[in-house]
């Protein structure tokens, strides 16, 4: 038993390192940084940033152990992957932590930004219902903290609310659905359910356990029809939790989903790719992929606020995700995670834009970015990057995500399935989607600033954040392999 | 030869740096950007000067980029890449010249430019049609920025609807390519391997496949019905951009067609041959009587060139070596003549008068006030109707001949939209230039605009000379292209006609 625990710590060093991190940051705001009002953010985002790093070094030292304390946790190369990058995308949304007078309170912030990514890296190597549920809510409850964070606006309130009621009752959906799971092959490990099942063939209570899992499962991914909360959180949430939201929680998610559908319910799986298509989960995963492209690509085209736009494009890249998570079980899940990880890189930048400009003055409405380019050359540049890589323009790690994902979900049938259909009406929605990215660069790269065009000043943090964020993406479209060729 | 790669890094790079020059002053971009596309030039001249025309690519760089799906950053050259490369370097080197006035984010404006070109040049050595995807998109963003910046008239419409036009021609090549790479089970992304793929499958796939990939170049090359971008497009845009547009990105789309979309799968390709013909023969005669009744003098220009892009899609859909010798002739041929077209309309007449309207235009003597532009219009408007001694003659001809080998109707059809062509450019010549002509224009004071400079005449020169002289010397061009077609890669679309 002795030896099991010490495995287990062992394989938890970056968990630990997070919680450390958060507990250490919040004794020091109180014994210390509470009395620095100046310096009390700065203090909050170096050691949260420290504990991110460590952990994500850690996390790489630790390399694939495999199963871990009876099978509680898979470190393999998926989850090592997705820890550093949950981790890497949550130090890139720290680091556009707003200052002490615009966000109250930085040190819970980070702290509980700490423990959601710890929720994350837990998502990313849960192997077991039980673990697979409590690190779900635990990044869960932290997120909608985060969420409502900002007590001053109302909508920051209203974001925390919606999304807690709708993430409970994605929960509830869950729990049910693991019971009956539980209820049907008497074992929380995925390895055990996998082989109950593919025993006992598939009784129809299965059914109903996968359709309330992916109901779960569609909320986190923001995937229609349960995206709702997403256009009001993403507009009310301070922009590192949105950030956090869009990026890590959503490739956190996707990893974790896909190894409980892939490696634990897989038999269950059925068939899109061929007609005719066979029951389980993937034709219910391929109506919510082909209603997000639709709903998420349209509804972006009548937004008029950059962030609700960004929640529309959110939704419209989940219905090209869950394509991916179709793909994982054949071609592996490397085609998913550089698309989720990229528009992770993506997504955080383009928030981080948005928290950079909101120093200066709220942005809420898409001409509020008129005229960034005289405003901010930097800012107008990562943006361009950012966007363009969320509309797929080679060389940008966007274009590869779409490309990469589009190609193994042909490889599974050619265009003989549902499957194959649903990657034309993706690519075809893509020459929708420039469109409306078109109209957030337009206000940025060409027209005119409205009045008054104050300099923005970007802080260091933000900016050296937002240019990692951006020369990443340029790098990991140059050389795709490099993430591509770890799996 | 093994340096033609560099044309792309150049271009990136000479991207960047007028960029960063553009932040300390415009004249110092500038000058970044013409030495970049001199070199650029430069180095496809000195290709130009050693190559040994043989059949088949000749390989520049072949290595593995992303070996999870067989990709290869392959290039490889043959005499038709080699004419387009040609043709960019000059186009790109006059586009610098004619946009030497640009006051306004000069940086931006040569960066976008020098990304664009890179972009060009890249599509035109691809030998891997993952690599000729990626890099013909990049042409397609700077494009928008381009138009919408530092372009005219209606101009952030132009620049959506080409740019959306672009990017679903671009949709669809995609969706094809991906579709007989999956479907095929192709291991790569090779031309050959795509062909591969294509004939493994039944004859209803290797249509949609074919459809697919045929009309999404053929967009972007400004075939009938799917033109409209092109004028509207090309009228928006800033003198240098429209140059580019109508002398070398429409190109992209005929090389497209003709170096992935046809040799995909021959067997579709005689399925559809004789309605792409029809639609290239309609466009060339539709497109030239829209530009007959224009009184927008640039939109005459922007309807004229989807007219002469017509015969290039005519010479491929005629399918017979003299035929597709004749339309690569004509893509070279077209991008100088338009490119000139576009420069003197866009920049020596409306940057000076400010009107482009016919109507205005003709109540001014404008070839009293500006005799040089005045002349060059002539010539240029001479080559374009396809006189004998430019090279708009030796390509209409070249495709003419291939086109009646095939069917003597096409032939017939395209022949009455070359009289429609010396209609519209005849029109555009006397009312624009010669509107007031006679003795009493000597006695009136002329308003002065202002004197033509260098950059345009230079500018103007260098296209003219080549137009001139590949109409006396079409051989020049004419014995690259030829050996390219007898590779095996292109026997089988080769079927049309006796020749």
């Amino acid at each position: 038993m002795n030896a099991a625990y010490a495995e287990l710590f062992q394989a938890l060093r970056p968990e630990t390192h997070l919680v450390v991190g958060a507990v250490l940051v919040l004794t020091l705001d109180m014994i210390w940084a509470r009395h620095r009002p100046a310096n009390r953010h700065h203090v909050a985002l170096l050691l949260g940033t420290i504990a991110l790093v460590s952990a994500g070094y850690s996390a790489v030292t630790l390399g694939t152990l495999g199963s871990v304390y009876g099978g509680m946790l898979m470190i393999d190369q998926l989850a090592v992957a997705t820890r550093v990058g949950v981790i890497g995308l949550a130090a890139l949304a720290l680091a556009l932590l707003p200052d002490a007078k615009r966000l109250r309170s930085p040190a819970e912030f980070t702290a509980i930004l700490l423990f959601a990514t710890t929720g994350f890296t837990l998502m990313a190597a849960a192997n077991n219902l039980l673990i697979a549920f409590l690190a779900l809510e635990l990044a869960s409850l932290s997120l909608y903290v985060l969420a409502g964070f900002n007590k001053t606006n109302p909508e920051s309130a209203e974001a925390g609310l919606k999304y807690f009621l709708f993430g409970g009752m994605a929960a509830a959906f869950l729990l049910f659905g693991f019971s009956l799971l539980y209820g049907l092959t008497g074992s929380i490990n995925l390895g055990q359910i996998a082989t109950h099942l593919s025993m006992q063939g598939q009784p129809p209570l299965l059914v109903v356990a996968l359709v309330m899992v992916l109901v779960a499962f569609g909320f986190k991914a923001a995937a229609a029809p349960f995206h709702l909360w997403a256009p009001d959180v993403y507009q009310g949430a301070p922009a590192p939790a949105a950030a956090l939201i869009a990026s890590a929680s959503k490739l956190a998610g996707l990893v974790l989903f896909t190894r409980l559908l892939w490696p634990g319910l897989g038999g269950a799986a059925g068939t899109v790719a061929h007609l005719p298509i066979s029951v389980g989960w993937a034709p219910i995963v391929a109506m919510l992929a082909g209603a997000s492209m639709l709903l998420g690509n349209i509804g972006a085209l009548a937004q008029s606020n950059v962030r609700r736009l960004l929640a529309y494009s959110a939704i419209a890249h989940a219905g090209a995700l869950l394509l991916g998570v179709i793909a994982a079980g054949r071609v592996g899940p490397g085609p998913l995670f550089y698309y989720a990880a990229t528009y992770g890189l993506a997504t955080v930048g383009a928030f981080g834009v948005i928290a950079a400009l909101e120093s200066g003055g709220p942005v809420h409405r898409l001409t509020d970015l008129a005229g960034l380019h005289r405003r901010s050359p930097l800012l107008a540049g990562c943006l361009a990057v950012f966007i363009l890589s969320l509309a797929g323009i080679p060389p940008l790690a966007g274009f590869f995500g779409k490309f990469a994902v589009f190609a193994s979900v042909l490889q599974l049938g050619g265009l003989a399935g549902p499957a194959g259909w649903l990657v034309i009406l993706a690519i075809a929605l893509s020459a929708v989607a420039l469109y409306y990215y078109l109209l957030i660069l337009k206000q940025a790269l060409v027209a005119a600033p409205v009045e008054n065009p104050a300099p923005v000043k970007v802080p260091l943090p933000a900016a050296i954040a937002l240019l990692l964020a951006a020369g990443s993406i340029v790098v990991l479209g140059l050389m795709p392999s490099l993430l591509l060729g770890l799996f | 030869m093994n340096a033609l790669p560099c044309t792309i890094y150049v271009s990136f790079v000479g991207a960047l740096l007028a960029l960063a020059a553009g932040s300390r002053s415009a004249g110092a971009a500038r000058l970044v950007a013409l030495l970049t596309a001199l070199t650029a030039w430069g180095i496809t001249l000195a290709a130009a000067l050693d190559f040994v025309p043989a059949a088949g690519l000749r390989d520049l760089v072949n290595m593995p980029w992303v070996p999870e799906f067989g990709i290869r950053y392959h290039l490889a050259v043959d005499g038709i890449s080699l004419t387009l490369l040609v043709l960019t370097g000059l186009a790109a080197t006059a586009g610098v010249l004619f946009s030497w006035n640009i006051k306004e984010r000069t940086g931006e404006f040569f960066g976008l430019y020098l990304a664009l070109i890179g972009g060009v040049y890249g599509v035109f050595m691809s030998a891997d049609a993952f690599v000729l995807f990626v890099f013909y998109e990049i042409a397609i963003v700077p494009k928008y920025f381009l138009i919408a910046n530092w372009g005219s008239t209606n101009r952030e419409y132009g620049a959506m609807k080409l740019v959306l036009y672009s990017f679903a021609g671009s949709a669809l090549v995609l969706a094809g390519l991906l579709w007989a790479y999956a479907a095929g089970r192709a291991t790569g992304f090779g031309f050959p391997e795509l062909v591969a793929a294509t004939g493994r499958l039944d004859l209803l796939q290797q249509t949609g496949i074919f459809a697919l990939v045929f009309l999404g170049f053929a967009t972007l090359a400004g075939m009938f019905p799917l033109h409209t971008w092109a004028p509207t497009g090309h009228v928006a845009a800033p003198t240098a951009a429209s140059m580019l547009l109508a002398g070398v990105v429409m190109k992209l789309g005929a090389y497209g067609c003709l170096r992935v979309a046809l040799p995909l799968s021959p067997d579709a390709f005689h399925l559809l041959q004789p309605y792409i013909a029809w639609l290239a023969v309609i466009g060339i005669i539709y497109a030239g009587f829209v530009a007959l009744v224009q009184e927008d003098f640039k939109f005459v220009i922007g309807y004229s060139s989807v007219s002469h892009m017509g015969f290039v899609l005519l010479g491929l859909a005629a399918a017979n070596a003299t035929a597709i010798s004749g339309a690569v002739f004509q893509m070279f041929s077209h991008g100088v003549i338009a490119s000139l077209l576009f420069a003197v309309v866009g920049r020596m007449v409306y940057e000076r008068t400010h009107t482009r309207q016919l109507a205005d235009l003709r109540a001014m003597p404008l070839h009293r006030m500006l005799p040089f532009p005045a002349v060059v219009f002539v010539l240029a408007g001479m080559a374009s109707m396809g006189l004998p001694g430019f090279s708009g003659f030796p390509a209409e001809l070249t495709i003419l001949i291939g086109a009646w080998q095939t069917n003597p109707v096409w032939a017939l059809g395209a022949a009455a939209g070359v009289l429609v062509a010396a209609a519209f450019t005849l029109r555009a010549i006397q009312v624009s230039f010669f509107g007031r002509t006679g003795p009493d224009i000597c006695t009136t004071p002329l308003e002065t605009l202002p004197a033509v400079t260098w950059p345009e005449k230079a500018g103007a020169l260098l296209l003219l000379g080549a137009t001139i002289y590949l109409g006396l010397s079409p051989d020049t061009l004419l014995d690259w292209i030829r050996p390219a077609l007898q590779s095996p890669y292109f026997h089988a679309i080769l079927t049309g006609g006796a020749s």
